[in-house]
C-alpha cells in the first residue's frame, strides 16, 4: 500500500489536514462543518445533482480566480481554500431552493430548507406535474450498488423521471425498499400489510423470524441475500433484534455469568 | 493487399497516380446527404450508363466517381468535370444525355446547367470562379469532392496516410506532439483548447491503457461540418487518430458517431475495413511495430453526448450523463484511463499539418487561432453550404462575400454562430475577426462552427426562445440549474413572446442566468443562457418592445403584431390572395389588396410572397 499523503487547506479560514483524494464534503463533515446537500449518501459514489452543495475554492497560488465546485466532488488539494458560506455561495444555493421548490411546491422537505434560505414562495412557475421528487438519483444508485439496478430513469432534461421498465413492476425489484429508505423526499412509498411488502406495484410475501413471527424481508430479498453474500438463507430468517439476543445467549451461557453483570449485557452485545 | 512498410506505400501511391494520370477528364457527381437528397444518385446511374454504353471510358479515358459534399449544397446536385472545373448545378437525370455529348464529347458548356451569380446575375463557368468557393481556402476539406470517400487508393493517390508514414518513421512521438502544438492546432468542437497540449497531458499521464477517441456526435441545428468530412473523407479522420494514437501512446479508439448520420457511418465503416486490409490499422502498422485499431460507437443523437464526459460515459455503454471534470478525461476518461478526445475536424487537420509542416499551418490564420475553420452557413444567406476559411477572415466576408449576402437583399440584422451555446452577433459586430479569441469576447463563440444568418425578419426574442427550447430537450436533467433553470428561462421567454411579458422578467432571466453558468455540472449548463444573454446584449430594446409595447416589430411572435397591406406599395397583383391559407384577403385584380384582421393567423405566407414588400408589420 503507498503511504497517503497529508494536504493542508482551510475552510472557512479555518487550517485543516486531510488525506489527499478526501473531498471537501467529507472534510467539512469530519470537522462538524455544515454543508447543505440532497443527492449525497455516505455509501454511494457522490455525483453532484443536486449542486446544494456548491462551495466557493480559491488558492493562493490562482491569481485571484475564484469559482464554485460541489464539496461532494472536488478533491482537497494543498494549499486550497474553501468558503462554505458566502454572499455568492448563499444566492446561488437559495436559487436552487427556488428552482427546487418550483418543481417540488408540495415537497414539505424542500418547502422547509427553502424557508432556511429565505425562500417562502417560488419566484418561477410552478411544475404543472404535481412531484415530490427532486430527481437526486440516490434511489437508482442505491439500487445499482445494492445489486438488482431494478429502477432506472427515462427521459432527459425537465421531463426525466425515476422510471421502472415498461411501466411494469421491475422484475429485478426484490423488494427491499432501500430506495424508499434513502429517498430525501419521501416520494418513494412502500407498504408492509401483515406478511405482504408493497412496492412498485409488487406484493411481496414477506419471511417471518423463526423466533418473535414479526415479518423481516421479502422472500425474495432473502434469496438474493443468500445468493450474495454465500451465506445459509437460515442465517437471515431471524430477526436481526432476535438476532442480538440469541447472539447474547450464546455468549452468556459460554462466560462465567458470575463475572458478567446483567447491566452489561447489552454492551456485550452490541 | 497489406502495406507492410513506407517504401510500399510510396510505390502504391505512385501505381495509384499513375493510373489516374492516365485518365482525361473526370466526372465528379456529388453524393454528399444534402445532393443526395435532391436525387444524385439517379443522376451518377444515368451519367455512368451511358457513359458505358457508349464506351466513353475507354475512347475519351474518362472516370465517373461519387464523392462527398462539394459544400454547395443548395444547388445541388453537383457535377463537376475536371480537370477543366466546368461546374453544373441542379443537374437531373434527363440532363445527362445533353452533359455526355456537348460537354463530355465536344468540350462545350452548358450555360443553363451553370451556377448563376445572385449579384452579378451572369453565369460563371468554373468552380474557381464561383465566388462561394474563390474565397476558400481548404485543409480539413482538401480532399472532398475531390477524391471518392468509397475508394483508399483515391486517398493514397491524393497523398494519404503520407502523413502517417512520415510520423511513424520520421518523428518520435514526442516530435509528434511538438509539431502539432507548434502549428497552435486548437480544438474545432467547440472547446478550443490547444490539441498538443492536450496529447502531451495524456502521454505523460501514469498508465498502462490510453485511448484516442473521435467525436463525431455533431448535434447543433444547421451543422453539417463533421458529418460531410465522415462522409467525404473518411480516410483523413482515422489517419489522424493514427498519428494521434502513435504521439500518446495510445492502442485503442473509437469514433462516436451519430445514428442519424448513416452514410457518414456505413462510410467510416468501409474506410475502417480498407485500411485495416491495408494495414494502416491494427498490429504492426506499416511495418513500425506500433499498434492500434478504431471501432464505431454509434451515439443515439443526444446532444449532450457530445460533451466529452457523456461521450465516454456513452461508448463505455452508460447512460450519456456528464460528470464533474475536476479531474480532466485526458487523464481519467474512458473507462477511467487517460484518453485524447477530438473532433472530426481537428483530427482531419492532423495528417496535414504532419505532412506540410506545422509552420505552413502555423502561418495561416491569427497568432492564436491558427489555421482554417470550416462553417456550415447557412439561413437566410444567399449561398449556403459548407465552407472553409482561413481564421481571422472577417464575418461580413464569409457573410457576403462567401455567402452573396441575404436573400432578397433584405437587411442584415444577427448571426448565430458556435450553434445553440453560442450567440448571436448583430450587423455592428461584422467586422470581427472570426477566431477563437474574438468570438468569445463578443458574447459568441466558435462552438463547432454552426453560422446561421438571419434578416429583419428574424425575432430575436423568438430565436433565444428557440436556442432555449432546444437545449430544454437536450439537457440530460442530471444537475438542477440547467434542467431547471433553463426550462424556467424558457417559460419566461415564451410567456413574453406570447405577449405576457412583465415587468421585471429580464432582471429575473439575468439573474438566473448567472446562477446556471455558475452552477451547472456541464459546459451545456454552462453556455445555456448564452443565447438568451448574447441576444438581451446586443437587442435588448426588442425585448423591452415585447413586453412594454407588447409589439413583435419583427413580425414572428403572433400575439404581438399584425399585418397590413401598404397602400403606396400593394399594386395588387393578388400572390399573397392566393398564398392565404385561411382566405382572409381580399381585393379586385390590380387595386388595393386588405387583409381581414380577425380572420389572419399571421402566418406570414402573404408577406413571403409579396415581392413588393407591401404587407407590413403593424
Amino acid at each position: 500500500m503507498t503511504a497517503e499523503k497529508t494536504v493542508n487547506l482551510q475552510i472557512n479560514g479555518r487550517f485543516l489536514q486531510a488525506r489527499e483524494g478526501m473531498t471537501i464534503l467529507e472534510v467539512a463533515r469530519r470537522e462538524g462543518i455544515p454543508i447543505l446537500s440532497l443527492c449525497h449518501h455516505d455509501a454511494l459514489e457522490p455525483v453532484g445533482a443536486c449542486r446544494l452543495c456548491l462551495v466557493e475554492i480559491t488558492h493562493p497560488d490562482w491569481k485571484g480566480w475564484k469559482g464554485l465546485v460541489t464539496a461532494c466532488l472536488y478533491p482537497v488539494e494543498e494549499g486550497l481554500c474553501v468558503t462554505t458560506d458566502n454572499e455568492d455561495v448563499r444566492n446561488t444555493r437559495r436559487t436552487v431552493l427556488d428552482l427546487l421548490l418550483a418543481r417540488c411546491p408540495q415537497s414539505a422537505v424542500i418547502q422547509e430548507l427553502a424557508a432556511e434560505h429565505g425562500v417562502t414562495a417560488t419566484s418561477y412557475r410552478k411544475s404543472e406535474v404535481e412531484t415530490t421528487c427532486i430527481l437526486c438519483g440516490l434511489c437508482v444508485r442505491v439500487c445499482a450498488v445494492k445489486g438488482c439496478s431494478a429502477i432506472g430513469t427515462a427521459g432527459r432534461g425537465i421531463r426525466k423521471a425515476i422510471s421502472i421498465p415498461f411501466k411494469q413492476p421491475p422484475p429485478d425489484c426484490i423488494g427491499c425498499a432501500s430506495c424508499a429508505h434513502i429517498c430525501p423526499t419521501g416520494t418513494i412509498k412502500y407498504r408492509d400489510e401483515g406478511d405482504i411488502r408493497k412496492i412498485w406495484g409488487h406484493s411481496f410475501k414477506m419471511v417471518k423470524c423463526e423466533s418473535c413471527g414479526r415479518p423481516i424481508m421479502p422472500e425474495k430479498q432473502l434469496e438474493f441475500e443468500a445468493n450474495k453474500s454465500g451465506l445459509h438463507p437460515d442465517y437471515f430468517k431471524v430477526c436481526p433484534a432476535c438476532a442480538q439476543q440469541q447472539t447474547v445467549q450464546t455468549i452468556r451461557s459460554s462466560f462465567d455469568m458470575r463475572t458478567v453483570q446483567s447491566g452489561d449485557s447489552a454492551q456485550l452485545a452490541g | 493487399m497489406r502495406i507492410k512498410s513506407v517504401k510500399t506505400l510510396e510505390s502504391t501511391a505512385k501505381k495509384a497516380r499513375g493510373q489516374r494520370s492516365r485518365i482525361n477528364t473526370e466526372v465528379l457527381v456529388c453524393a454528399g446527404t444534402g445532393c443526395l437528397a435532391n436525387g444524385s444518385l439517379a443522376v451518377a446511374e444515368s451519367l455512368r450508363r451511358t457513359i458505358r454504353r457508349r464506351k466513353l471510358d475507354a475512347k475519351l479515358k474518362l472516370k465517373l466517381k461519387t464523392t462527398g459534399c462539394h459544400g454547395f449544397c443548395e444547388q445541388g446536385p453537383l457535377v463537376v468535370i475536371q480537370p477543366k472545373g466546368v461546374f453544373y448545378k441542379g443537374v437531373k437525370p434527363q440532363d445527362t444525355k445533353e452533359i455526355v455529348d456537348r460537354t463530355l464529347v465536344k468540350g462545350e458548356v452548358i450555360e443553363r446547367l451553370l451556377y448563376r451569380d445572385p449579384n452579378t446575375k451572369k453565369r460563371v463557368r468554373t468552380y474557381a470562379e464561383i465566388p462561394f468557393y474563390s474565397k476558400q481556402l481548404r485543409i480539413a476539406l482538401r480532399n472532398i469532392g475531390k477524391i471518392d470517400p468509397g475508394s483508399i487508393d483515391d486517398y493514397i493517390a491524393a497523398g494519404g496516410y503520407a502523413g502517417l508514414a512520415k510520423a511513424l518513421t520520421e518523428m518520435t512521438p514526442g516530435k509528434v506532439i511538438d509539431a502539432v502544438t507548434k502549428s497552435g492546432l486548437r480544438g474545432r468542437g467547440g472547446g478550443g483548447f490547444v490539441t498538443g497540449r492536450k496529447w502531451k497531458t495524456c502521454r505523460n499521464a501514469d498508465a498502462e491503457t490510453r485511448y484516442v477517441l473521435c467525436n463525431a456526435d455533431e448535434g447543433d441545428p444547421g451543422a453539417f461540418m463533421d458529418r460531410s468530412i465522415c462522409e467525404g473523407d473518411p480516410h483523413a479522420v482515422i489517419e489522424g487518430m493514427v498519428i494521434g494514437a502513435w504521439a500518446v501512446g495510445a492502442s485503442q479508439g473509437y469514433i462516436y458517431v451519430r445514428e442519424e448520420y448513416p452514410l457518414a457511418v456505413k462510410h467510416l465503416r468501409l474506410a475502417i475495413e480498407q485500411a485495416r486490409e491495408r494495414g494502416f490499422l491494427g498490429d504492426d502498422i506499416l511495418g513500425s511495430g506500433f499498434s492500434y485499431d478504431v471501432g464505431i460507437a454509434r451515439g443515439g443523437g443526444a446532444f449532450v453526448c457530445g460533451e466529452s464526459s457523456a461521450l465516454m460515459k456513452s461508448v463505455a455503454g452508460e447512460v450519456g450523463e456528464p460528470r464533474a471534470k475536476y479531474i480532466h478525461s485526458v487523464i481519467r476518461g474512458l473507462h477511467d484511463k487517460p484518453t485524447v478526445l477530438n473532433n472530426v475536424e481537428t483530427w482531419a487537420n492532423v495528417p496535414w499539418i504532419i505532412t506540410k509542416g506545422a509552420d505552413k499551418f502555423a502561418a495561416l490564420g491569427t497568432k492564436r487561432s491558427t489555421g482554417t475553420k470550416a462553417f456550415s452557413l447557412v439561413g437566410k444567406v444567399k449561398n449556403t453550404g459548407l465552407v472553409e476559411v482561413p481564421m481571422g477572415i472577417t464575418l461580413r466576408e464569409i457573410i457576403f462575400d462567401i455567402g452573396g449576402g441575404i436573400i432578397g437583399d433584405r437587411p442584415f440584422k444577427g448571426v448565430q454562430t458556435g450553434g445553440p451555446s453560442g450567440g448571436c452577433l448583430p450587423e455592428a459586430q461584422l467586422d470581427l475577426p472570426v477566431d477563437f479569441d474574438s468570438l468569445t469576447a463578443a458574447g459568441s463563440m466558435m462552438g463547432s462552427g454552426g453560422m446561421i444568418v438571419m434578416d429583419d425578419r428574424t425575432c430575436m426574442v423568438d430565436v433565444a426562445r428557440y436556442f432555449l427550447r432546444f437545449l430544454v430537450d437536450e439537457s440530460c436533467g442530471k444537475c438542477v440549474p440547467c434542467r431547471e433553470g433553463v426550462h424556467q428561462l424558457h417559460q419566461i421567454l415564451e410567456a413574453i413572446c406570447a405577449g405576457e411579458g412583465e415587468p421585471g422578467d429580464l432582471e429575473k432571466v439575468e439573474s438566473l442566468s448567472e446562477t446556471i453558468v455558475k452552477a451547472s455540472l456541464c459546459a451545456l449548463g454552462k453556455s445555456a443562457p448564452n443565447p438568451v444573454l448574447s441576444t438581451l446584449r446586443y437587442f435588448r430594446q426588442e425585448y423591452q418592445e415585447h413586453i412594454n409595447d407588447r409589439k413583435c416589430s419583427a413580425g414572428v411572435c403572433r400575439n404581438l403584431f399584425t399585418f397590413r397591406i401598404s397602400e403606396e406599395k400593394c399594386n395588387g397583383c393578388g400572390a399573397c390572395v392566393r398564398a392565404c391559407p385561411v382566405d382572409c384577403i381580399t381585393g379586385e385584380l390590380k387595386s388595393l389588396h386588405s387583409i381581414d384582421a380577425g380572420k389572419c393567423t399571421r402566418c406570414g405566407a402573404c408577406r413571403n410572397v409579396c415581392r413588393f414588400d407591401a404587407i407590413e408589420v403593424v
